[in-house]
């Protein structure tokens, strides 16, 4: 029996280690481990360890809430916020580019060999972007949804392009905000949206030379970007998902870009 | 939607305890766990009525910290344990001496296994739920549960010899 191998009944193990199991599915571990001393002692150490952990970490469960982490409390410093940003939030959402005539192949599996330099460097670029401003939790964007008017009217003007944020609601994501980034040779903006569970897509928009429109996924680590080229622009959807996850939002974007009739 | 507060503060202990074991630091385990609470604040509204509550602000506690905790490795910071919160070692101790080995072995493993360690052995999160957490099929927490385990001991008897040859 190879120790790396899971072996039949190692759920059952877990469970019981867990203490998890009663009546006869215990009977049976317990009578499983008196016929052979070494899963008995593995399984013995396996529950002293959780055990330990257990009482070693009950001190922290059992320390009164600080202040600042009282619901109420956290309600009150909200409210400010809240206030301000009431009304501005509906009108989060719209589209994003206009101007965008040709047709797109949604090629994503198209070699990567085949892929052209300059949809890597988007993808690139926009992976880079998102690693460093998801992270965020005091500035994830410079100009927030509050401002959103503000914010597309400026990125527009630094793009030199006009720029509107789709509406990602549909996938449970919503527009918190953006910022300007350098990218190539110019500017590059990068819209961020978040879902309820704090997960966060980004949007990654600046010139490109190139007429390509083929589409490129591109994976690093767990950030998974869908680019593509499209008439001197680059544009590159991020976010920690799938490819299965990130291609039917990669599609939507897409269509909110193609011109209405 | 509910007042927040009365459903939320019950697990706020829980969630304080498992971001001071993901972090091994009281202050910045309350800064996450802060965070986390302004976000699920933020999203009240929006939360889907049939999510467990608990299963939800893990989930946003977690992937609060796994994206700093990519980010310190990729500043190649290191956070450091707590000197004070290790007991006193002396020879013959051999429960505190275990007790130390389990949470210091916890922390050199990768964070996939740490948590569902944590949620599994500690929170007593159902397997479903701690798949939901961790966003994960059901399969791949029994097995990762199993990896989890294994390399645990293997770390901790690592540990324990090295200590008592040194407490000698």
């Amino acid at each position: 029996m190879s120790s790396d191998n899971v072996a039949p009944g190692e759920d059952e193990l877990q469970a019981y280690v867990d203490e998890r199991l009663d009546g006869p599915q215990r009977a049976a571990v317990e009578a499983q481990l008196a016929r052979s001393p070494e899963l008995r002692d593995r399984i013995q150490a396996e529950r002293r360890h959780r055990a330990s952990l257990r009482s070693q970490l009950q001190d922290k469960a059992d320390e009164p809430i600080p202040a600042r982490l009282r619901i109420a409390n956290i309600q009150t410093a909200r409210r400010t916020r809240l206030t301000r940003r009431a009304g501005l939030a509906a009108a989060a959402l719209a589209i994003f580019v206009v101007g965008v005539g040709a047709g797109w192949l949604a090629n994503e599996q198209r070699p990567s060999i085949a892929m052209s330099a300059p949809t890597t460097s988007i993808a690139q670029g926009a992976t880079a972007a998102y690693r460093t401003f998801v992270v965020e939790v005091a500035h994830p964007v410079e100009v927030g949804v509050a401002q959103e008017a503000h914010l597309l009217q400026w990125l527009s003007k630094r793009l030199g392009r006009k720029l509107e944020a789709p509406d990602l609601t549909p996938f449970g994501y919503r527009l918190i905000g953006g910022r300007l980034l350098p990218g190539g040779s110019g500017a590059a903006a990068q819209l961020m949206y978040e879902d309820s569970t704090g997960r966060r897509l980004t949007l990654y928009v600046r010139a490109a030379d190139g007429t390509e429109t083929a589409f490129r996924f591109q994976k690093d680590g767990d950030a998974a970007t869908f680019a593509w080229i499209d008439q001197g622009f680059g544009f590159a959807v991020t976010a920690m998902a799938s490819r299965e996850e990130l291609l039917p939002i990669a599609e939507a974007i897409y269509k909110g870009l193609t011109p209405k009739g | 939607m509910a007042d927040p507060g009365p459903l939320i503060e019950p697990l706020i202990p829980a969630l304080r305890r498992y971001a001071y074991a993901l972090l091994r630091d009281h202050t910045a385990a309350d800064d996450l766990v802060q965070d986390t609470l302004e976000r699920a604040l933020l999203h009240w509204s929006s939360r889907r009525n049939d999510g467990d509550l608990r299963a939800w602000l893990f989930a946003i506690l977690r992937n609060l910290h796994v994206s700093r905790h990519r980010q310190a490795l990729r500043r190649g910071t290191v956070v450091g344990i707590d000197e004070e919160e290790l007991p006193e070692i002396t020879a013959g101790q051999d429960i505190v001496l275990e007790t130390r080995d389990v949470l210091a072995a916890v922390d050199q493993l990768p964070e996939e296994q740490k948590s569902l360690l944590l949620l599994v052995g500690v929170e007593d999160f159902s397997y479903e739920e701690a798949a939901k957490v961790l966003d994960v099929p059901i399969g791949t927490v029994m097995s990762r549960l199993s990896r989890a385990r294994r390399r645990l001991r293997s770390i901790v008897d690592g540990d324990r010899v090295t200590l008592l040859r040194r407490v000698k």
